[in-house]
């Protein structure tokens, strides 16, 4: 178990006593749960276990009918760090038919609040051709978002949400709907991401096969139907390696 | 012919095309990307009842139905979210309720009933310097605001929920382009006429999500659409003596179906 005493990770998400219901149907009930800095939670559950419903919490789209959900320190009313956050769609979230290129897509991770009213820089452009880059899509950047293929348009959703080089990635179902091939090989270079870049995660699945290799077998909590699996940050780092980060920061 | 074209009328007209060919597709393209084409319908309905209690108590009657437009969108976006699994039902409402006032209207002031003719199917040659002025200044505020928020209403448009991880203000940005269609649709009704108007806010943009690539190359698309269809049907109806609404949005329908041919016969 976490060695909560010698832990140096920062909270990322706190989520404390949340409870959330759909009329007569309690959803979720009492859920306490903390996410620290470099962890890489799944949350597992079959369809209308109420995941999307707690990451739709988690990211403010819903209110939680009662408890706190805390961002980076910061109650999620009172968040403003936007830019913090990554967030990879559903497949199905956006409209194939969009006229929108794969270029606009991935500069569109940049359009936040901060953002509002002020042009684009030189530099966001280069933002954005390291995003293309990084995911090595730079190739297919003018074709059109819709006449990719369902692996493509993940990796063009991956780069939208790096492009901020944010602190919490968020990805919803990021394989719904993809061949198993292209699954895997999604699903590993995330967990490549997560092994050597600082970076926390938090994925919503309900392909339980898919996380248990990299987050183990057994659930660390559950609440309902949602089960949490998770590889602490301090699996793949220790205090040491933390201070001297900060050190060189 | 030559003389009509140059005639004052067909100028102010030309004007007056000219500049709504611009603003019904750059607002186009929001609400029909948004799955919204009928919302612009409803508006030129609930404008019509407007135009007609302008004539009843002598106002102006375009202002009385952009008044009348502007409250209806914001009527519009709040039973949009008493029925958020519904949005459809909002417009349906709306429009039912702006036919009824404007029926109610029609009937108290009997004697105006050709004027309001004029507003159901447009009569762009009457458009006087007040109407130009007032499209003039719609379509300055139309384009001022799509340039200020370009790239959030293209994420708006493109994933909302997306929008509001971005911390942008959704709910707002979302009743600016209510209250811009409602702008851009009351001031459309003189050229196009009422029943018409949707045709010049989605045929353009229709046609150009068959060709364009980008986001950007399909607004500048259905710009360049909609003013070859305005200037065009203009021209046509000017030389032909036809009704400029009409020719006009079946230029455009001609137009989609030329694109729709032109592109089966590429790609079979």
């Amino acid at each position: 178990m976490e060695p909560a005493a010698q832990d140096c990770h920062q909270p990322i998400v706190q989520i404390k006593d949340v409870s959330f219901h759909y009329r007569d149907q309690q959803v979720i009930k009492d859920l306490n749960f903390t996410i620290k800095e470099r962890d890489f939670v799944g949350i597992v559950g079959s369809n209308g276990a109420g995941k999307t419903t707690l990451l739709r919490m988690i990211v403010g789209l819903l209110p939680a009918a009662e408890g706190t959900i805390e961002l980076f320190g910061q109650p999620i009313r009172k968040f403003q760090d936007w830019e913090r956050i990554g967030y990879v769609p559903q497949k199905n979230a956006f409209n194939p038919l969009f006229p929108a290129t794969v270029r606009e897509v991935v500069m569109s991770g940049l359009y936040n609040r901060k953002k509002m009213f002020r042009r684009l820089s030189r530099l966001d452009h280069q933002k954005c051709e390291d995003a293309l880059e990084v995911m090595r899509i730079q190739d297919i950047a003018d074709k059109r978002i819709g006449a990719l293929s369902g692996g493509q348009q993940q990796r063009v959703f991956l780069a939208r949400a790096l492009i901020n080089r944010p602190d919490l990635l968020i990805l919803d179902e990021p394989t719904i709907g993809i061949d198993a091939e292209t699954q895997a090989g999604f699903f590993e270079l995330i967990t490549h991401m997560h092994a050597h870049h600082h970076m926390t995660f938090l994925m919503v699945t309900h392909d339980l096969d898919m996380v248990k290799d990299y987050l183990g077998e057994s659930p660390v909590s559950q609440n309902g139907k949602i089960q949490f699996f998770v590889r602490h940050s301090h699996e793949i780092e220790n205090c040491v390696e933390v201070d001297l980060q900060h050190s060189l920061v | 012919m030559l003389d009509i074209l140059l005639s004052d009328f067909f100028q102010r007209a030309l004007i007056g095309g000219v500049l709504i060919g611009i603003t019904a597709p750059l607002i186009g393209i929001f609400l029909v990307l948004r799955r919204l084409s009928m919302i612009g319908d409803t508006l030129s309905h609930v404008t019509i009842a407007g135009v007609a209690l302008g004539f009843l108590i002598e106002v102006y009657p375009l202002a009385a139905g952009l008044v009348f437009a502007v409250l209806a969108s914001f009527a519009i976006e709040k039973l949009r979210k008493a029925y958020k699994s519904y949005a459809e039902l909002s417009i349906a409402i709306i429009m039912s309720g702006g036919v009824a006032l404007a029926s109610l209207f029609f009937t108290l002031g009997m004697g105006y009933n050709t004027d309001v003719m004029s507003y159901l199917f447009g009569s762009i040659y009457t458009l006087d310097s007040t109407d130009i002025y007032m499209v003039g200044g719609v379509t300055v505020v139309v384009i001022a605001v799509v340039v200020m928020f370009f790239k959030e209403f293209f994420l708006l448009s493109f994933e909302e929920d997306a929008a509001s991880v971005s911390g942008l203000p959704v709910k707002w940005m979302n009743m600016i382009i209510t209250v811009l269609t409602a702008l851009v649709v009351s001031t459309a009704i003189k050229i196009v006429g009422a029943l018409l108007v949707s045709a010049l806010l989605t045929i353009p943009v229709a046609i150009s999500l068959l060709l364009a690539r980008s986001f950007r190359s399909s607004i500048v698309l259905s710009v360049i659409i909609s003013e070859i269809a305005v200037i065009g049907g203009l021209m046509l109806a000017g030389v032909f003596n036809l009704a400029p609404g009409a020719t006009i949005v079946l230029l455009l329908i001609s137009l989609l179906i030329i694109t729709l041919v032109g592109k089966k016969g590429f790609t079979t």
